[in-house]
C-alpha cells in the first residue's frame, strides 16, 4: 500500500535530503490500552532539513505517530531510533527534540518572558546564558516587546507564536508539532505558515508537522505523509515539487494549487481506503 | 468609568446602611419600643463607647483564638493536602475522616474538647481549627490536582523532576482554588472561635465576645448585646475583605477570578 509518488516532471526541484536518519521507525504499532489498534506497523524514516506533514482522517493515527517519535507514547511493538540511538541521548547537543502541541499551553501565572524561559532552566541552563537566549527566540517570532505580558493579554495567534519561542529557545533540531494553528483563524494561520517556513530554514530544522489542512501541508512541507484511518497506516507519501523557501508567491501560484488538487485526490482515496471502527 | 463605578460600589451601601438605621432609629422612637426588647442605634452607640476595654478586651480574645485555628487550619490543612496528592490510596485512606470532622456540628464536640483540653484558649482553638480546615485541605487538594494536562505533558518532555512540577506547575496552579479555600476558612474561623465561646461560656470559662452576649442576655443588657454582636460581624468583614486583598494581590495579573474587567 506504500508508494512514494514523484510529482511535477517526476524529478525533486530541491536536492534529496541525505545523510543518516533524524528518526527511524521500522514496524512500529501501537495498541491502546483498551485494546483499540491505532497504528498497524508503520516504517517511516525523517532525514535531516526535512519537513514532513502528517495527515488524514481523524482516527488515522497522525497524532498517535507524532507522540510516538516525541518519546510520549511508547511503541506495543516495532524499535524507533534517533540518530541511530535510543531516546536516552536525546536532548544533547545536535539531538534536541522540541514538541509544540496544539494549544499554547502556557503558564497564564508567568510572563511571556518567564514562559519561554522555562525550558531552559528546566534544563540547567546557566542564567548568563538565559537572558540572551530568550531576546533571541523573542525576535525570532517578533514578540520582543511583548515580553513583559501575561498570556491572557495576548491574541490566540501570539500566544502560540510565544510557544513557538519557548520551542526555539532550546536551539532544536528537531521540531515535532502537532496541529499548532488549528484553532486560528486562516488569516493568522498564513502568517505564521509563513514564519515557520522561514524559521525552519534560518534555525536548519527538521520539522515533523500534523495537520488538517492539506493546504497548509502543500505549503510547508517537503514531504507529505498521507495516512488512512481504521486501522491507522500510511496510505501514501508525496513529495512537494518546490524548494524550501516558500513565499506568498508560491501560495498564489498554479503549482501551489496543481500541487493541493494532486493531493486531494490522495487523500480522498485515503478516506475511500478507512475503514469502519472494526478490527480487522 | 471605572472611577465610578469603584465609587458606585462604595458609596452605594453606605447610603442603605445609613437609611436603615435611620429608619430603625426612627421607628424604635416612634413605637416606644423598650430598649430590653430592641434598643435604638443610639443606645447601642452609648453601649459600645461606654463598655468599651470590656468590649475590647473581649474582641482581642475572640481575635486571637480565630486567626490561631485559622493559621494552623492553614498550615496543617496545606500539609494534609500535599500528603493527599501523593498518593491516591492515603486520599481514598483518610479523606472520609476529613469529612467526618466536617460534617459533625461543632456544637455537638466542644463540650468535649473543652472538658478534655483544661486550657481554654487551646481548647477553643482546636474547636475553631476543626471547621476551618476542611475548606483548605479539600480546595488545595483539587488544586494541586487540577493541571493543565498539556503543561504537564511539557514538563515531562523536559525531564521535569517531582520537585520542580510541584513548585512551578502544581502549586501555581492550586493558587486560585487555595485562596478561594481561605476564603471560606477565615469565616469558619471566627464561627468556630464564637461557637466554642458559646459553649465554654456556659461553664463560666471564657473570655471573647460570645462570653459577653451571654451575659449581657442574662443580665438583660441588649444593648450590649448588640454591640458584641457588631464587634463580631465587623471582624468577620474585615477577615473576608484581607482574604480578597490577598487574591486580588496573587492572583490579580493572570486569574479571570481576580482580574480587573478591562473596557
Amino acid at each position: 500500500m506504500i508508494e512514494t509518488e514523484r510529482t511535477g516532471d517526476g524529478t525533486n526541484a530541491q536536492p534529496p535530503a541525505t545523510g543518516e536518519p533524524v528518526v527511524a521507525l521500522s514496524q512500529v504499532d501501537k495498541v491502546f490500552a483498551n485494546g483499540m489498534r491505532g497504528l498497524e506497523p508503520i516504517d517511516l524514516r525523517i532525514l535531516p532539513g526535512e519537513f514532513v506533514s502528517l495527515i488524514g482522517p481523524s482516527g488515522c493515527g497522525k497524532s498517535t505517530l507524532l507522540k510516538l517519535i516525541a518519546n510520549l507514547i511508547q511503541p506495543t511493538s516495532g524499535e524507533i531510533r534517533w540518530w541511530g540511538g535510543d531516546f536516552d541521548h536525546v536532548g544533547t547537543a545536535g539531538r534536541r527534540l522540541s514538541f509544540v502541541f496544539q494549544d499554547p499551553t502556557l503558564m497564564p501565572w508567568a510572563r511571556v518572558g518567564a514562559n519561554v524561559r522555562l525550558p531552559l532552566e528546566l534544563a540547567g541552563t546557566p542564567s548568563s546564558e538565559i537572558a540572551s537566549r530568550v531576546a533571541a527566540a523573542l525576535a525570532h517570532v517578533g514578540l520582543t516587546k511583548f515580553e513583559q505580558h501575561y498570556p491572557r493579554q495576548l491574541s490566540g495567534g501570539m500566544r502560540m507564536r510565544t510557544s513557538i519561542a519557548r520551542s526555539l529557545v532550546t536551539n532544536p533540531d528537531v521540531l515535532l508539532m502537532d496541529e499548532p494553528f488549528g484553532a486560528l483563524d486562516e488569516f493568522t494561520r498564513n502568517k505564521l505558515d509563513d514564519d515557520l517556513v522561514r524559521l525552519s530554514i534560518e534555525n536548519h530544522l527538521t520539522t515533523v508537522f500534523v495537520t488538517y489542512s492539506l493546504y497548509e501541508a502543500v505549503f510547508l512541507s517537503t514531504r507529505v505523509v498521507v495516512m488512512a484511518a481504521h486501522p491507522g497506516r500510511i496510505f501514501q507519501e508525496f513529495v512537494v515539487d518546490e524548494p524550501p523557501a516558500r513565499s506568498e508567491e508560491f501560495r498564489t501560484s498554479t503549482r501551489f494549487a496543481q500541487q493541493c488538487r494532486a493531493l486531494s485526490e490522495i487523500l480522498t482515496a485515503a478516506a475511500h481506503a478507512s475503514g469502519n471502527d472494526e478490527i480487522a | 468609568m471605572k472611577d465610578n463605578d469603584a465609587t458606585l460600589r462604595t458609596v452605594a451601601p453606605i447610603v442603605v446602611g445609613i437609611l436603615v438605621l435611620a429608619l430603625w432609629e426612627i421607628g424604635c422612637r416612634a413605637g416606644h419600643v423598650p430598649t430590653y426588647l430592641f434598643p435604638k442605634p443610639s443606645e447601642i452607640a452609648t453601649s459600645l463607647y461606654t463598655q468599651w476595654p470590656v468590649l475590647l478586651h473581649a474582641l482581642w480574645s475572640t481575635l486571637l483564638v480565630t486567626i490561631e485555628a485559622f493559621v494552623i487550619a492553614v498550615v496543617v490543612g496545606t500539609l494534609i493536602a500535599f500528603v493527599f496528592v501523593q498518593s491516591k490510596l492515603i486520599e481514598v485512606s483518610l479523606f472520609p475522616y476529613a469529612v467526618l470532622a466536617q460534617v459533625t456540628p461543632i456544637v455537638a464536640v466542644a463540650p468535649l474538647i473543652i472538658l478534655l483540653v483544661k486550657n481554654t484558649e487551646i481548647s477553643l482553638t482546636i474547636c475553631a481549627t476543626v471547621i476551618a480546615i476542611f475548606p483548605i485541605i479539600s480546595n488545595t487538594t483539587i488544586g494541586l490536582r487540577t493541571v493543565d494536562p498539556g503543561l504537564l505533558s511539557y514538563f515531562r518532555m523536559n525531564k521535569a523532576s517531582r520537585l520542580e512540577i510541584l513548585l512551578r506547575l502544581r502549586i501555581p496552579s492550586a493558587l486560585p482554588y487555595f485562596l478561594a479555600g481561605l476564603r471560606v476558612a477565615s469565616g469558619l474561623a471566627l464561627i468556630g472561635a464564637v461557637v466554642a465561646e458559646f459553649v465554654a461560656g456556659t461553664g463560666g470559662r471564657s473570655a471573647g465576645l460570645a462570653y459577653q452576649i451571654l451575659q449581657a442576655g442574662f443580665q438583660l443588657d441588649i444593648p450590649l448585646m448588640f454591640a458584641a454582636l457588631l464587634l463580631i460581624a465587623v471582624t468577620g468583614v474585615l477577615l473576608y475583605l484581607l482574604m480578597v486583598a490577598l487574591t486580588k494581590a496573587l492572583l490579580g495579573n493572570w486569574h479571570e477570578s481576580a482580574v480587573a474587567e478591562e473596557r
